[in-house]
């Protein structure tokens, strides 16, 4: 498998945006993920190469981060929120029905049965920062909150089948490759898509609203810093 | 009096298109950085000092000093350096915000470079939530189409350049030293201190790392000034903070409130905890910070009483659990995070780490004996304050803390010769068995 030339370019383009060509490493070995499907060999040595780095380096990098995989994931990658919190509020439930009902162990993918549209692999993550919408599962990493065993079975037959599915607080889910090209900075025009936040997220603004509670004259005009007193 | 819950930050999250431009500048945003702009950069800092605003990433630092410390004369290029790795168990506060309203983390951004005199700067994002990477990449690609961002910025001669950096998955990038290294592109394993990051930050140049939410509080002290700011709060913890409840409460989510308010203020407005149940535990600030239990519910959540009750503030990440669990299972799976997330740069957190596991999976399936606590603590003893960095220390917190509260409970795995708890009992959906077939 080699690496085409726009991806080189594309690589070559990541250094750029930094004082420091080498800060680029992290999302350059993104965008190897969205070009190869996982960190290759070849992967390896253009990165190294555009930065004037050893290979070995490059691997003692792409090795030390959980995202960077070495083995091809799902076109969906599931993740399943089994730290403390999600893991009592069903977490651990939900991933031994998922590994039960896909036939797989912790970080493999399930098999491509006759008639499957995509692949799906599964992870078990740690805290997503989505404790308020526990259990929680990650759709490459796109949330889908408040997850029940039921809903996550539901959820990946429907992305095996092909089925359009959508994240519970983004946009419509795409694959994993296509991911990897977002966090490498190539954004896909997709941000409008989704609402602005989940029910749990306005909580509080809505009692406040309800309550008629602000904060300190907020909204009045300015006043001057608080040098001045 | 103020108000209980004063939203300022999440105040326009959920409106239409809140992560928009056209949205944020129609309630106002981008006017405050005006006003900075014709100020000094010093007296901008001196605003930030006089609002009394400590960092809202968990050690609590005062933000305007932080950003004092910065060596003017010094010849090399100044930094900004946004921590948006949020990762540490609990604290969902960040990345909501930046979701629902990006340009105000970017504005912040804008104002505090002016202050520090930096022409690049940097938010770090955790790369496992892509959408909230949408949301900033666009709000930095709106600024600069708008002349926010850019050179000689509202006609102020001052220029600026954001990058937004996805990281790639690792716990200890979101301390400050540790994500400059995954940020020049290497393994994230923290460096030696001093020289600080003030000092010799990004590529060894004087740097100010600050939390999303720190920053994003920055427009708000300069457009309505340190004295409203200071306003709210308490003695010494000043200003409006975001509060994420979660767990066994009826409305789990974020309340934005004076720091000070209380829990059992929080739980009463989230609606109580879950029907039937009461709680039996909790984070104050992430899984980071020692647990308190019912007993606490009225001390004020700021940065002094919390150090009186031996925890901490932290990220303000309150993670409640009612009677159904078990602190054993708990404290366990935090410990395997610790174990997994550590970096491997020293041996006390490397190895100690390993060790609080093995102990405490034993005990969980009423193995071991009493002793087994001795030793744990022990275990404890020679990690805290012996680590390179903060994770050991956090990684300690769990374990002593719920000795402290509830070391009968550890005795009962060993009578009991198991785990006397049913996790299906600590469920969303426990209780309800039809609602299992409802759903399905
Ligand atoms: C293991 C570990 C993880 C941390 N994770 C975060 C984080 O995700 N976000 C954050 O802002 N600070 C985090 N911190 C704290 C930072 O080191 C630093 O104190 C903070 O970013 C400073 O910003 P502030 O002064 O605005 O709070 C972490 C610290 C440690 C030890
Ligand atoms: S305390 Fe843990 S995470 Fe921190 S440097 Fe040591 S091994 Fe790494
Ligand atoms: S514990 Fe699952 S998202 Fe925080």
């Amino acid at each position: 498998m080699t690496l085409e030339q726009s991806t080189l370019d594309e690589l070559a383009e990541i250094a750029g945006r930094y004082p420091e060509a080498r800060s680029g490493l992290l999302p350059m070995l993104h965008l190897v993920q969205s070009a190869q499907g996982k960190v290759t060999p070849e992967g390896i040595e253009a990165c190294a190469e555009i930065l004037g780095i050893t290979p070995a380096e490059v691997s003692g990098v792409a090795t030390f981060y959980t995202m960077y995989k070495r083995r091809e994931v799902g076109d969906f990658h599931v993740g399943v929120c089994t730290n403390t919190l999600c893991a009592v509020m069903g977490g651990d439930e939900i991933m031994a029905t998922l590994q039960d009902h896909l036939g797989v162990g912790n970080d493999e993918t399930a098999e491509k049965r006759d008639g499957d549209a995509h692949t799906v692999s599964l992870e078990h993550v740690e805290c997503n920062a989505a404790c308020d919408y526990a259990p929680v599962m990650m759709v490459n990493w796109e949330f889908l909150d408040d997850m029940t065993p039921q809903k996550a079975v539901a959820l990946v037959d429907d992305l095996r089948a092909g089925n359009e599915v959508h994240s519970t607080r983004g946009p419509r889910l795409c694959s994993w490759r296509e991911v990897e090209r977002v966090l490498a900075g190539f954004p896909d025009g997709r941000a409008d898509e989704g609402p602005s936040a989940g029910p749990a997220s306005l909580a509080g603004r809505e009692i406040a609203r309800e309550r008629g509670w602000s904060a300190p004259s907020a909204g009045a005009s300015a006043p001057a810093s608080g040098s001045e007193e | 009096m103020t108000d209980t819950l004063t939203p300022v930050l999440t105040e326009p999250w959920g409106a239409d298109r809140s992560w928009t431009r056209e949205v944020y500048e129609a309630h106002g945003g981008y006017a405050a950085l005006d006003k900075a702009l014709a100020m000094a950069p010093d007296d901008v800092i001196a605003a930030v000092k006089d609002s009394g605003l400590r960092g809202r990433g968990g050690a609590g630092f005062p933000t305007g000093m932080k950003w004092s410390f910065i060596p003017q004369e010094n010849p090399n290029p100044k930094y900004l350096v946004v921590n948006a790795d949020e990762s540490e168990p609990g604290t969902c506060k960040d990345i909501p915000l930046m979701m629902a309203n990006p340009h105000v983390l970017v504005e912040g951004v804008i104002i505090s470079s002016y202050a520090i005199r930096a022409k690049k700067a940097f938010i770090y994002i955790r790369g496992e939530v892509v959408h909230v990477i949408r949301r900033v990449q666009n709000a930095v690609r709106e600024a600069y189409e708008a002349g926010h961002l850019g050179t000689d910025i509202h006609g102020s001669g001052f220029d600026l350049d954001i990058v937004v950096h996805a990281g790639a998955g690792a716990y200890i990038c979101g301390e400050e030293t540790a994500l400059l290294e995954g940020l020049e592109g290497r393994r994230g394993q923290p460096r030696l201190r001093p020289p600080f990051p003030a000092v010799a930050g990004l590529y060894a140049s004087p740097t100010v790392i600050n939390n999303v939410e720190s920053i994003a509080s920055v427009p708000s002290i300069i457009g309505h000034g340190a004295d409203w700011f200071a306003s709210m709060g308490t003695e010494k913890s000043k200003g409006m903070g975001i509060f994420s409840l979660s767990g066994h409460v009826k409305r789990p989510g974020q309340y934005e409130a004076p720091l000070g308010i209380t829990l059992r203020e929080l739980v009463d407005l989230a609606g109580g905890m879950r029907e039937g149940h009461e709680l039996k535990f909790w984070t104050p600030g992430g899984s980071s910070t020692p647990l308190l239990t019912a007993e606490h519910v009225d001390l004020p959540l700021d940065f002094e009483s919390m150090a009186g009750a031996g925890t901490m503030l932290g990220t303000r990440a309150l993670q409640l659990f009612d009677e159904t669990v078990c602190v054993v299972r708990a404290v366990l799976r935090w410990t395997e995070f610790y174990k997994h997330e550590s970096c491997g740069k020293c041996t006390p957190c490397r190895e100690g780490t390993w060790w609080l596991v093995q102990t405490l999976a034993r005990l969980e399936k009423g193995q071991g004996s009493e002793e087994d606590l001795d030793l744990l603590l022990d275990q404890c003893d020679n990690i805290l304050g012996r680590s390179f960095c903060a994770l050991g220390d956090g990684a300690t917190s769990p374990i002593s803390s719920s000795i402290k509260h509830f070391r009968d409970e550890y005795l009962a795995h060993l009578t009991h010769g198991g785990c006397p708890f049913d996790p299906a009992a600590s469920t969303v959906w426990a209780g309800s068995a039809d609602q299992q077939e409802v759903t399905a």
